[in-house]
């Protein structure tokens, strides 16, 4: 029996493409645009998933158990929706910089 | 190899449906109309297995075939004039997304003035969108080119796409005899189509055409420069090879007589023939007259050209544009760059317009303009030629008082 | 292949430079979660371009080609020929396309692929004005609103995509909102279902463009759908079944007076706006009994 190899056989092929293509998936860092974020009150969230399913940028989520909410502040525009669509107000708007 | 019967566009046709297109999207124009219905005629009869997409425009036309290529097949459209015109904008981006697309243009001016036929002036707006250009002298050459033209526009270096143009009329009407290989010598040359660059495949992703940076755009132009570089070996490797397998090798310029020739007119198109029946005549009167036709225009074989006509010592070159406010029209503008230094003096002809017949006639007047000026009886020539009576004086109407 | 620099929960990057509050990036996102894998994009130049990348840079996992304005139907129906020819029948083929590049420039290609009725899905978020090249009136934007083409206020009304849409009897269209995001996702399941020309035209408010805060995009879309001013509907095998009654019929006051963009048009303007939604959706409803009957 041969036994396993180390190395591969064959080292993987890289291959040219001429014209304009986009072939890395990225994500820009839009988190930081925020000039406010928002806050929760873990008492008044329900867990309904209501912000979650309204954020443009997709970087909510919410867990049945511990923390109900965590934002990907990475990427959280900052934009508010969230927070208007909240049914139980649990959410609300601050400064980005308590200074501001 | 036996003769048939075809006119230009049943020659395209033809050529197009021997290299099995998968999807063919084609929008009507006089007077390429009967490509688009014999092409229709030939996948509802069978003869061709391929989606045919009745667009609504020419523009939708060459989207149609940017769309159908990115998925891996080979599609056909064909167009024409004002219908070339509206594509314009799809045209650079087929030949920027390096998409191989070969489409026969059956050459017809350009509006206003209206006209339904022949001149050049519609291709030569797209000689720089990065597409390829053949003009063709024949019926012959119009199945030659288009098939020779698959071979180059999708060679793994070249990647570019190729117009393959016919005089409208002239060529597309007229009944030639032409000799055509079988289906499967053809299929053995064209060879299936196969995806070699940017493609559009759900299992394997990739996002074609996005927004270029400033820092890329002149690379990707570089990238095309290079194919068209390519290009000029390419073509003649597969005219050597068309030559080879069917005994006809199409030419990037042809040469006629030049070799002692004291002038030469410089043709493009189905006006050739016509052109060198003039020099034979011109010849058997002791004058030494030639010809230079030029059939691959994109990418321009300057070096090719400047090799035949730098011992000619003055040139003509006929355009069938006008090249509105250029110091010269198209062809006469490269030819003059070509000859840069040969020592030869170059002048240009415009005519033949709108489908205006360029006889025998005319050409010995152009040849006689040329010899005056070898003699040294006259320092320029006429540019524009077979002009009717007073040009500006053309309409005159009554002042209402 | 494409290679990973960054993860995400779906098929579209959480980092893309769309504006805050940005309509688009909740409708592509949905749609797309609905679509899957096996789809393949068209999007031409304007916001939702943001989608298609920049340079190498992809914001999507999926293929696709960035067009041009006028011509993403015919694009679709060429790679849906393309994949039709090789037997791939299941690929969804989807053009993603702003009100500019549908209703205005691109509908005589959308016409084309309509009446062809080509195997495509033509979604045309409509943000009801060109808000990309800097806000410029388009032919859906509404009487009054005010751009940078029309700073006194649009004085027509907006051409009606969907009756437009209807007319080609398409297999299926529908109307849908960012308001209700769970009808938005049905109806692009059930798009995705049919086979032939399908057309999702969905109202997409821009904070940007119209002038309001960015928290107020699906607030301000609910009051469009609850005044009538976009309604939702569906046509499909040529009847037309409208949505839940708007239930503020006819009062676009309050949908009108959270947008700076309908600053300039008050007093006769609203009363000209709530006229023709009224008499817009009395003929929508008797279609809806037409179709009925």
């Amino acid at each position: 029996m041969s036994t396993q190899r180390e190395t591969p056989t064959s080292t993987p092929a890289k291959r040219r493409i001429l014209g304009p293509c986009s072939v890395v998936f990225t994500a820009a860092n839009t988190g930081s645009w925020r000039l406010e974020r928002p806050q929760l009150d873990e008492s008044k969230c329900i867990r309904c998933g209501t912000c979650a399913r309204s954020c443009p940028t997709d970087c909510i989520t919410v867990s049945r158990d511990g923390c109900p909410v965590v934002f990907d502040w990475y990427y959280c525009k900052g934009c508010g929706i969230c927070v208007n669509e909240c049914p139980k107000n649990a959410l609300s708007l601050v400064k980005e910089r308590g200074e501001h | 190899m036996p003769f048939r019967m075809f006119d230009g566009n049943g020659a395209a046709v033809e050529a197009i449906r021997m290299a099995r297109p998968g999807v063919i999207a084609a929008y009507p124009i006089t007077p390429q109309s009967s490509i688009a219905e014999k092409l229709s005629d030939c996948v509802a009869n069978g003869q061709i297995d391929a989606e045919y997409i009745r667009v609504e425009s020419e523009h939708s036309a060459m989207s149609v075939c940017v769309g159908a290529c990115l998925t891996g097949v080979r599609v056909a459209t064909a167009t024409s004039s004002v219908g070339l015109a509206l594509m314009h904008e799809v045209c650079g981006v087929t030949s920027g997304c390096r998409l191989p697309v070969v489409m026969p243009v059956v050459n017809r001016s350009l509006v206003a003035p209206w006209s339904l036929w022949c001149d050049h002036q519609d291709t030569m707006a797209e000689r720089d969108t990065g597409w390829l250009q053949f003009y063709c002298g024949t019926v012959q050459e119009v199945l030659d080119l288009t098939l020779c033209a698959y071979r180059i526009s999708e060679h793994q270096d070249v990647l570019t796409p190729s117009m393959v143009c016919l005089d409208g009329f002239f060529l597309s009407h007229s009944m030639q005899k032409v000799s055509a290989p079988t289906d499967e010598e053809a299929w053995d040359f064209v060879g299936p189509y196969v995806r070699r660059n940017m493609y559009i495949d759900p299992t394997d992703v990739m996002f074609v055409n996005d927004l270029c940076p400033t820092s890329e755009y002149t690379e990707m132009r570089y990238q095309q420069k290079v194919g068209f570089e390519r290009a000029a070996d390419v073509a003649r490797e597969v005219f050597d090879e068309y030559g080879r397998r069917f005994g006809r090798r199409p030419c990037t310029v042809e040469k006629y007589l030049l070799d002692d020739a004291d002038i030469a007119l410089v043709t493009m198109g189905s006006m050739s023939g016509t052109a060198k029946f003039a020099v034979n005549e011109l010849r058997r009167q002791g004058v030494k007259a030639g010809l230079l036709r030029i059939c691959m225009f994109r990418p321009f074989p300057a070096g090719e050209i400047r090799e035949a006509l730098k011992n000619v010592p003055v040139v003509g070159v006929v355009d069938r544009s006008a090249g509105l406010g250029a110091a010269q029209p198209p062809a006469a503008t490269e030819v003059s760059a070509a000859l840069r230094g040969a020592g030869c003096r170059v002048f240009s002809f415009v005519g033949g317009l709108a489908g205006r017949d360029i006889s025998d006639g005319a050409f010995k007047g152009l040849y006689s303009e040329l010899l005056d000026v070898f003699e040294g009886q006259a320092q320029s020539v006429n540019t524009w030629f077979d002009l009717k009576g007073d040009p500006m004086a053309l309409r005159e109407v009554d002042i209402i008082c | 292949m494409l290679k990973m620099m960054a993860a995400s929960k779906g098929l579209v990057t959480h980092g893309v430079s769309s504006c805050q509050g940005c309509g688009i990036e909740l409708i592509i996102r949905n749609v797309l979660d609905v679509l899957g894998e096996d789809t393949v994009l068209v999007i031409p130049p304007g916001c939702a371009a943001l989608f298609s990348g920049t340079g190498p840079e992809a914001a999507v996992k999926l293929a696709g080609i960035q067009g041009n304005l006028e011509n993403s139907a015919a694009i679709a129906s060429g790679i849906a020929a393309g994949f039709r020819h090789q037997g791939n029948e299941h690929t969804t083929v989807c053009a993603f396309c702003g009100d500019g590049a549908t209703v205005d420039i691109g509908l005589q290609s959308l016409s084309g692929a309509m009446e062809r009725n080509e195997n495509i899905l033509y979604i045309c978020y409509d943000n009801e004005a060109y808000m990309n090249t800097g806000i410029q009136g388009s032919s859906s934007t509404p009487l009054g609103a005010s751009t940078t083409t029309t700073p006194a206020g649009k004085p027509v009304g907006s051409k009606d995509l969907i009756q437009i849409v209807m007319a080609h009897g398409v297999p299926y269209a529908a109307t849908a909102s960012v308001a209700d995001l769970g009808d938005l996702r049905r109806k692009v399941k059930k798009a995705k279902g049919i086979k032939g020309c399908r057309v999702l035209h969905i109202h997409c408010p821009c904070p940007t463009g119209w002038g309001y805060h960015s928290s107020k995009t699906i607030e301000l879309a609910r009051e469009g759908v609850d005044s009538g001013a976009w309604v939702l509907m569906e046509y499909e095998n040529g009847r037309v079944k409208l949505g839940r009654r708007p239930s503020k019929l006819g009062h676009a006051e309050d949908y009108m007076k959270l947008q700076k963009r309908f600053r300039t048009a008050v007093g006769e303007l609203t009363a000209q706006t709530n006229e023709r939604i009224i008499s817009r959706y009395e003929y929508l409803e008797k279609l809806e009994r037409l179709g009925g009957e």
